[in-house]
């Protein structure tokens, strides 16, 4: 092991961690500009041209904030809290490949577009995202609050219960995939994306990673009405900045695993194949056309903020525990027909598996209508 | 020593070091956490000895998901420190005696057991990888699999009896 | 394939020490004026009442057990989606029988209420 790769390690990994906290910052103001024009306001303009260095300011004025720590607090776990929520949400993306890779000039050394491409990447990514939970717990109890200690268990409840919903989604891509390596799975949708072939696995795995990183309408620890700020209602200043850095760091590396799962990663648009647009032409297209594709999943994001109310707590774990668990287990055992039978008969038996997945979402969709009319018809 | 060597001194001793944070800790969320961070090192064992999938599962399943089920545990409770003495009077001797015993066949099998074979026979690059975990799961160990999930479901009978009981007596 | 988790491992160290320093610079910058007001528990201006630790519902545990018990099922599925191409029908009858077992305590917990909320 030379110096050389260690240096490309701190090189790569840096830069990475720099470009999910910029674009964490830029999150923000996208955030609170797209919001502002949904409710026909403008948003934060004042600072910079369109308001590009409001980022900046509130990183100043958090720098400059004074902190508390209440009395009885647990000091040296409120501390930590914040960073056990912060570090999983930044190695996250390691596993995420940006694009194939390029020779440096001079050099001449071959440099790959990611930092790490492991055979076992989803398990990664599973692993990483069942760590996070603990900041959020921690966080809850240490601060010695009642709302913070309340909003911290439901909101780790939460996490918990769509992880399984989620995992099963990441089955789903790697029955597809064929393997385990994200950069694997990304090679295999050269032809067609993943979505196509499982649009409802995709739908729930957006739909469960929201509630993953605690946003609306699965915004439950921050149910303001009930619980004041949730988990976090005893920081200010820099750790809470950490919490909220957490929170859109994750919002940007999800998207980024939505689109390398479902939409084709790094690869381009399928009508671009084999011309100059490929990401096999020119290697420094693969990160724009992952960036172009996490920017408008990112705007589903806030669109479903601006436009759903909150959900009750009863109906998100019931929604998680009743209606997602089972339909993404049957979508795995669709899409794992739909393979045998395409192995079987020939490629054209694949689409088998859109074709049952859509009925099988109607069904669920069915039924929940069902019982919430029977519910309602009780009440 | 070669830096395989030095790494696994290092973690060994943070591992030991974590262990006795837990034992010795009178906080019970500290001594969770403690335990949290000796998984972690177990997992870079398994990392140290090309198994990335068995450290992987390690940090999903206990760290993420047994100790989460503790520190949950623990809350429910709400017992954050312990009594100082609240052993039972026959735990001390019975644990001493177990301890005794324990060390003496660590000692018999360091000092006294011959060892078999000099060399151990390097395994083959790929033997941790998901592909080959997966088809000794599923054609060599396929019973034990299928046993798992009759203990899954033993398990979660259980936890149901046991928190559900009081349904039909007071509220909830 | 050491290396690649050598690659982890630094990231990790490297996102540890931005955290620290991160939170450094508010310890450094932000001023300190403490008064045993400001250092209570924030319950919206309302002074607050016993312990901010206290016992929480047993739904919780039932919770995160059921969790434990389906992630490890989840767990499962991993290596299988990696050699189902390879294991074909007889892949899809095993997983069937393993989820159809798991299956029947989820009905259980679903008719004895376990995931009910309320």
């Amino acid at each position: 092991m030379d110096l050389a790769l260690w240096i490309e390690f701190i090189i790569k990994g840096f830069i990475l961690i720099f470009a999910v906290l910029t674009g964490f910052a830029y999150l923000t103001l996208y955030e609170r500009r797209a919001l502002a024009r949904i409710q026909t306001r403008i948003g934060p303009n004042r600072a910079g041209p369109q308001g590009f260095f409001q980022p900046v300011a509130d990183a100043v004025k958090l720098i400059f904030k004074e902190e508390l720590t209440p009395a009885k607090a647990d000091k040296v776990l409120f501390v930590l809290a914040p960073i056990m929520t912060v570090v999983p949400a930044m190695i996250l993306a390691a596993v995420i490949p940006l694009g194939t890779q390029f020779t440096l000039p001079f050099l001449n050394r071959p440099v790959t577009l990611y930092v790490s491409d492991i055979n076992v990447g989803v398990l990664y990514l599973t692993a990483i995202a069942s760590i996070a939970v603990y900041g959020i717990v921690l966080a809850g109890w240490s601060s010695n609050n009642k709302y913070a200690m309340l909003g911290g268990l439901r909101s780790s409840a939460q996490m918990i219960s769509y992880e399984l919903s989620l995992g099963l989604c990441f089955v789903i891509a790697i029955l597809l995939g064929n393997s385990m390596s994200l950069l694997d799975i990304v090679e295999a949708q050269k032809s067609v994306w993943f979505v196509v072939i499982q649009p409802v696995g995709a739908l729930i795995f957006m739909v469960t990673t929201l509630a993953e990183v605690n946003r609306a309408p699965f915004d439950m620890p921050e149910a303001e009405q009930e619980l004041a700020a949730g988990y976090h209602s005893e920081y200010s200043g820099m750790k809470f900045a950490l919490f909220f850095m957490a929170e859109y760091e994750k919002m940007i590396v999800i998207s980024m695993i939505a689109a390398t799962l479902f939409f084709g990663g790094f690869r381009e648009f399928w009508f671009l194949q084999g011309t100059v647009f490929s990401v096999d032409h020119f290697w420094w297209l693969g990160p724009i056309y992952l960036l172009l594709k996490v920017v408008v999943l990112l705007f589903l994001m806030i669109w479903v903020r601006a436009t759903w109310p909150r959900i009750r707590y009863d109906r998100l774990m019931a929604f998680g525990w009743k209606v997602l668990l089972p339909l993404s287990l049957a979508l795995v055992f669709i899409t794992a027909l739909g393979i045998l039978l395409a192995n079987q008969f020939g490629a054209i038996y694949i689409w088998t598996i859109p074709v049952l997945s859509i009925l099988a979402g109607l069904i669920a969709v069915l039924l929940v209508n069902m019982s919430l009319r029977r519910k309602v018809a009780h009440a | 020593m070669t830096p395989d060597l030095i790494a696994f001194f290092v973690l060994a001793l943070i591992a030991i070091a974590a262990a006795l944070g837990m034992l010795l800790g009178r906080n019970v969320v500290y001594s969770a956490l403690f335990l949290v961070l000796n998984f972690g090192t177990v997992a870079v064992f398994y990392i140290l000895l090309d198994a990335p999938f068995i450290a992987l599962t390690q940090v999903s399943v206990y760290a993420g998901a047994i100790m989460v089920l503790f520190l949950f545990v623990i809350m429910l409770l709400g017992t954050e420190t312990l009594p100082v003495s609240k052993a039972l009077p026959w735990q001390r001797p019975l644990a001493f005696v177990l301890a005794l015993i324990l060390a003496g066949e660590a000692g018999y099998l360091l000092f006294f057991r011959k060892v078999t074979s000099g060399t151990i026979p390097q395994p083959v690059q790929t033997f941790g990888s998901p592909q080959a975990v997966g088809q000794a799961l599923f054609n060599q160990y396929l019973l034990p699999f299928e046993v798992t999930s009759v203990l899954l479901l033993i398990a979660m009978v259980g936890a149901i009896v046991l928190t559900i009981k009081e349904k039909g007596g007071q509220g909830k | 394939m050491l290396l690649e988790y050598i690659a982890i491992g630094v990231m990790i160290a490297l996102a540890t020490v931005i955290a620290v320093i991160a939170i450094g610079l508010g310890e450094l910058f932000g001023p300190k004026k403490r008064s045993s007001v400001k250092s209570e528990p924030y319950e919206s201006g309302i002074a607050p009442i016993g312990p901010g630790t206290r016992r929480m519902p047993v739904r919780f545990y039932l919770i995160a057990v059921l969790f434990i018990l389906f992630d490890i099922e989840v767990i499962f599925f991993l290596p299988w989606a990696v050699v189902f191409r390879q294991l074909g029908l007889f892949g899809l009858a095993e997983m069937a029988i393993f989820i159809v077992i798991l299956l029947i305590g989820y009905i259980y917990a679903w008719k004895k209420g376990a995931l009910e909320w309320e």
